[in-house]
């Protein structure tokens, strides 16, 4: 009787089992599955307890303090969080939650470089001969993902350890269950099954041929595309080699087919003809970009898209005057602490503006919104989430696109 | 097919590219508070083992080692452990909790300036 009502108040991560294991999952040991846990669990603390504590200290000490010494009100989210950088409630939360991310990537690492010779012979049968990926082996890196490894992650999307190395790669796929405190559900897919889902409720008469996803990294965001609409060539394109060679053995472990996988500069797609997409897709991408790359994507996107055809960009909200300048200094967080660089500077734009530069018509912008999918049963829901803002965290996106006019 | 044999557990703990920044106003301090972390977490993940242990005596007492990686807890099974994790970070780091609830109490007496204020007129 008591456990019964222990488990109805129980409102956290579910247990790290629940994760969907395809055919090149790694193995996870029993303590591994518990480091997990207890990584999501913090994660969860730390925005449930923690970060409302960091507004009340602004609101009682770093505030007043601001306005008291320089007779003013802060004129911008970098005063803010400059201030907020000298108080003791924003520099523990930061403190640990920089201590869990390193953490779960040593976790994660472990897991996967320990058996990362495994990992590869399975990734190499899968994909050995297959048309369906292409790597060009003498690919530079852009200085977008060169300059620093993303979100703390050793050797970012694209090192190999050895050649045919994929522990990168299952790292990064093993440990969102971590990050996100299960938000993403089974197989990481939450956000992709939202947008296929948005775009057949919005957009009911769209009935895509051919789908190119931007720096789609190992396929998580795209594969519940490809399985919505089974009848589109679907290509994902991307810098990283690992990402791209698991991500094709990874949907094709869960059945899906319809998905090529190619190794490229998303800025400069010449492969592709002009009007040969009806939809290109980027899912929490831009901001791993730059001001350089960005309009190029932005007109070649458009130069892509056939006449009807959709660009969808999925991606946290941007800083706009509505939004206040804490929330933005928060919100910053991940660009200065977790190697997210570009997250800033991408955030305050005019995407509006950009999309129009590039030649988008004003009147066929499309904004929207969408919350990851999961199962509910066993996952939580970003949706009813409302008690908690994980600042640039929550599976909740907004979208920015344009329609090309027919 | 590999040159030299990898060490996972070096590896593991890699830096990763791009100076590390450092928050509290004594770095050694958070180095320490990193190893704690750690050490939190290593506590839980025993404790999880343990727990599986106590639950597969209670299904059947057939506890090997396969047994136990081979464990998938029931959503209630999942939930109570959850609970467990969720006390014990709460445990844990109860002072930030206080320092929390000190900031939104106000301004507050030490008991030695109660003391005085006890004694007045004494």
């Amino acid at each position: 009787m008591a456990q019964k009502d222990k488990s109805a108040v129980y409102d956290g991560p579910p247990d790290y089992r629940v994760v969907g294991r395809h055919g090149v999952y790694p193995e996870v040991s029993h303590d591994e599955a518990a480091r997990f846990n207890f990584l999501a669990q913090m994660n969860r603390y730390l925005s449930k307890q923690l970060m409302p504590g960091v507004a009340e200290a602004f609101e009682a000490r770093v505030r007043p303090a601001f306005e008291a010494a320089e007779g003013r009100e802060f004129a911008n989210r970098h005063e803010v969080r400059k201030a907020l950088a000298k108080d003791p409630a924003w520099q523990w939360w930061s403190a640990l939650r920089r201590a869990t991310m390193e953490s779960r990537q040593q976790a994660g690492r472990w897991t996967t470089i320990r058996q990362a010779e495994e990992l590869a012979d399975k990734v190499r049968e899968l994909t050995e001969g297959d048309d369906r990926l292409e790597l060009d082996p003498c690919f530079e890196q852009p200085r977008s993902t060169a300059a620093i490894d993303h979100h703390c992650m050793p050797g970012s999307y694209y090192t190999e350890l050895f050649p045919g190395d994929v522990s990168g790669a299952a790292n990064y796929d093993i440990g969102i269950f971590a990050t996100t405190g299960g938000m993403l559900g089974r197989f990481n897919d939450g956000g992709g099954v939202a947008v296929a889902q948005w775009v057949k409720q919005n957009l009911p008469d769209f009935a895509p041929k051919r789908i190119l996803d931007l720096g789609c990294g190992l396929g998580h965001n795209v594969l519940p595309i490809a399985a919505a609409f089974p009848d589109a060539e679907v290509i994902g394109i991307d810098a990283g080699a690992p990402m791209l060679r698991y991500g094709l053995a990874r949907a094709k472990s869960m059945g899906i087919e319809n998905v090529r996988f190619i190794q490229g500069d998303v800025s400069r797609l010449d492969r592709f003809e002009d009007e040969s997409f009806d939809w290109i897709q980027s899912t929490m991408f831009l901001h791993e970009t730059s001001y350089k790359l960005m309009p190029m994507i932005f007109r070649e996107t458009r130069r892509l898209l056939r006449p009807g055809g959709i660009v969808l960009h999925v991606e946290q909200p941007q800083y706009t005057e509505d939004m206040s300048l804490f929330e933005q200094a928060m919100r910053d967080w991940d660009a200065f602490y977790n190697n997210e660089p570009f997250w800033t500077k991408m955030h305050e734009i005019d995407l509006d503006q950009w999309m129009e530069d590039a030649g988008f018509g004003h009147n066929t912008l499309i904004h929207g919104g969408v919350a990851a999918v999961v199962d509910p049963e066993v996952f939580p829901e970003a949706a009813k989430d409302e008690g908690q803002e994980d600042y640039g965290r929550k599976a909740a996106w907004h979208v920015i696109g344009a329609r090309k006019a027919a | 097919m590999m040159a030299e044999k990898l060490d996972p557990l070096a590896l593991a703990g890699a830096k990763a590219k791009g100076k590390r920044p450092w928050f509290l106003d004594n770095t050694d301090a958070e180095r320490v508070l990193n190893i704690t972390l750690v050490l939190m977490q290593e506590v839980a993940v025993m404790r999880e083992r343990l727990d599986t242990i106590e639950r597969l005596l209670e299904r059947d007492g057939n506890i090997t080692r396969e047994a136990i990686e081979a464990f998938e807890p029931s959503k209630q099974e999942a939930d109570e452990r959850g609970l467990w994790q969720q006390e014990f970070i709460a445990r844990c780091l109860r002072i930030l909790q206080q320092d929390r609830e000190a900031l939104t109490e106000g301004k507050e007496a030490s008991s030695e300036e109660v003391a005085e204020e006890f004694a007045e007129g004494g």
